[in-house]
């Protein structure tokens, strides 16, 4: 048995890319674990384009390429392993699906989970047609592929990723049909303050809100009702504000209202969360220097909290020292306390934009009875609320168990919250009393084909 | 205005290429008929480049394009000639793949 402990990284983002850099400085010899196929994450993904993607706004391919290739310069001191899908997790073992079809386990000593955020959405009428894509799912195919989901791309949601991704579409040539925020001007100007923190940041979300009002694209703020037309595919949306309801032609929809932190390997350790009471969101207990309640667990960038790619890096680091600290290693206080002072700079700024892009709880509440929910399963809201009243049951794992909602292959990553809201309002009770959709291993779809070399443990 | 203009593709395309296709073509085939990619980007990009969706799911068998295209919504899965089915929007485009979007609600 080596006499090094093994830190394990979940994550080759800018979080865990940070962190494995940090532990290498450290003489240790870190574990990392990635989806994809090369280090980066979904921030730094590489382009399958000639640099189409070097002039879009809030894209810097330099920063990326400098953080990519300073990890794959210590490659020989990380044992990397890309392509690798993890399934499940307990207090000492770890199971993935690596890129050649096999599950193997490796044990760990410490576990930081970096596992990134997905893009949140609230059913609406004509949501599961083909041609809706999330925010982060168009933005993915702009700067990886080059391309436009459509001809003509409407973009609808709250929060930076929705004006960054209208704004990326228009520089790179694409057509927008609409920019339609759930959010209002007022909102923004009350989050001022806050958004102050981080000017660079700020100044980035104006300019791209200028790229949209300079390329003459309709804008309404103060959504309160949108429907994506169309039977078999997108043919239009229709979205209601102040002014009324106005029907926009399109062939594709973009939206997302914020990201969702994937807590599923948190959720498997037994991390506690809480009820974040303003977003509805479930946010795993951490503190600022990354570490969990559960003793050796740590959680580092937009998986633990939706804060950002620079507070993503900051905190990466930030929870590698913590691992350090908390295995007796010599670190430097003063940059663990730098790096913190950096995070609670990122926290305001991050406080500042839930205040001027709130979720649109109501959006969400209205949702018809006859629009899907589960997009996987087809299970409608009306099916929620009728098994809620029906059983009198309103807690979230519950009604899965009772409508198949959150069941299927995404595993309730695209429907839970959505689900819990309207759960708790058919049975007339707070939102938190319907709870969370728990993880369940393996938290990815498993091919039958997959070979398992997984001993006996301690065989 | 109302409706989206043709495109040069004849139509078929969901996806728009906003930067001329440079560098290798990567050769492979929908339902048989011979498409060509582009060399490093996912199935995904290259079949909605040709083709309006990816066929039917169950349990409704509603038609897809993909949706979250970062691996995790699962809506975007395919199946190839050798049985294999895979999820389009992680999977490298490969010389020779043979994807069947007409069989590909078979079974799940």
């Amino acid at each position: 048995m080596s006499s090094d402990p093994l830190v394990v990284v979940v994550g080759g983002g800018p979080a865990g890319m940070a962190a494995a850099r940090t532990l290498v400085e450290a003489g240790l010899r870190p574990l990392v674990l990635d989806k994809g196929p090369r280090p980066g994450g979904r921030k730094w993904q590489k382009p399958a384009t000639a640099g189409f993607e070097r002039r879009l706004p809030g894209h810097d391919p330099d920063l990326a390429e400098r953080a990519i290739a300073e990890f794959l310069g210590m490659i020989d001191r990380i044992d990397w392993y890309p392509g690798t899908t993890v399934l499940d997790a307990t207090r000492d073992r770890l199971w993935a699906l690596g890129s050649d079809g096999v599950i193997d386990q490796t044990p760990w000593d410490a576990l930081l989970v970096a596992t990134g955020a997905l893009d949140r959405v609230v059913p609406l009428p004509g949501w599961t047609l083909p041609g809706v894509y999330t925010l982060g799912g168009a933005q993915a195919a702009l700067k990886v592929h080059g391309c436009a989901v459509g001809r003509r791309v409407a973009f609808l949601g709250t929060g930076p990723l929705l004006w960054l991704a209208a704004a990326q579409h228009l520089t790179a040539g694409a057509e927008v049909a609409l920019v339609a925020d759930t959010s209002h001007r007022l909102g923004a100007l009350a989050a001022l303050p806050d958004l102050l923190s981080a000017p660079q940041r700020l100044a980035l979300g104006l300019a791209c809100f200028r790229i949209v009002r300079r390329a003459g694209v309709p804008i309404r703020l103060g959504v309160r009702a949108a429907i994506v037309e169309g039977n078999e595919t997108v043919r239009g949306i229709s979205v209601e504000s102040r002014g009324g309801r106005r029907h926009f032609a399109c062939d594709a929809v973009a939206m997302g209202f914020g990201l969702v932190p994937q807590t599923q390997l948190l959720d498997l350790l037994d991390v506690p969360f809480d009820l974040e009471p303003t977003s509805g969101l479930w946010l795993p207990r951490t503190d600022r220097s990354g570490r969990t309640p559960v003793p050796r667990v740590y959680a580092a960038g937009d998986g633990a909290r939706v804060l950002g790619g620079e507070a993503a890096r900051l905190s990466g680091e930030r929870a590698a020292l913590a691992i350090l600290e908390d295995l007796g290693r010599p670190t430097d206080p003063e940059r663990a306390a730098r790096l913190e002072r950096e995070l609670a700079r990122q926290e305001r700024f991050a406080r500042g934009l839930a205040r001027a892009f709130p979720f649109p709880a109501e959006l969400e509440a209205r949702t018809d009875e006859d629009t899907v929910v589960c997009r996987c399963e087809g299970v409608t809201a009306g099916a929620i609320a009728s098994a809620v009243r029906a059983f009198g049951r309103h807690d979230v794992n519950a009604v899965k168990a009772l409508t198949r909602c959150g069941m299927g292959r995404c595993q309730g990553r695209l429907c839970g919250l959505a689900a819990a809201r309207i759960a708790a309002r058919a049975a007339g009770v707070p939102l938190g009393e319907a709870g969370r959709l728990r993880a369940q291993p393996p938290i990815e779809p498993l091919p039958a084909r997959a070979r398992c070399m997984v001993a006996e443990p301690n065989g | 205005m109302d409706e989206p203009e043709q495109p040069l593709d004849g139509g078929r395309g969901r996806w728009v290429r906003l930067d001329p296709m440079s560098g290798e073509r990567v050769p492979f085939t929908i339902d048989g008929i011979p498409a060509r990619g582009r060399a490093g980007e996912m199935l995904i990009a290259a079949i909605l480049a040709v083709r309006p969706d990816l066929g039917c799911l169950p349990p409704d068998r509603r038609s897809r394009a993909g949706f979250c295209l970062i691996g995790l919504c699962q809506d975007c899965w395919v199946r190839l000639g050798d049985g294999r089915r895979v999820r389009a929007c992680t999977t490298p485009l490969e010389p020779g793949m043979a994807v069947r979007l007409d069989s590909s609600d078979e079974s799940w």
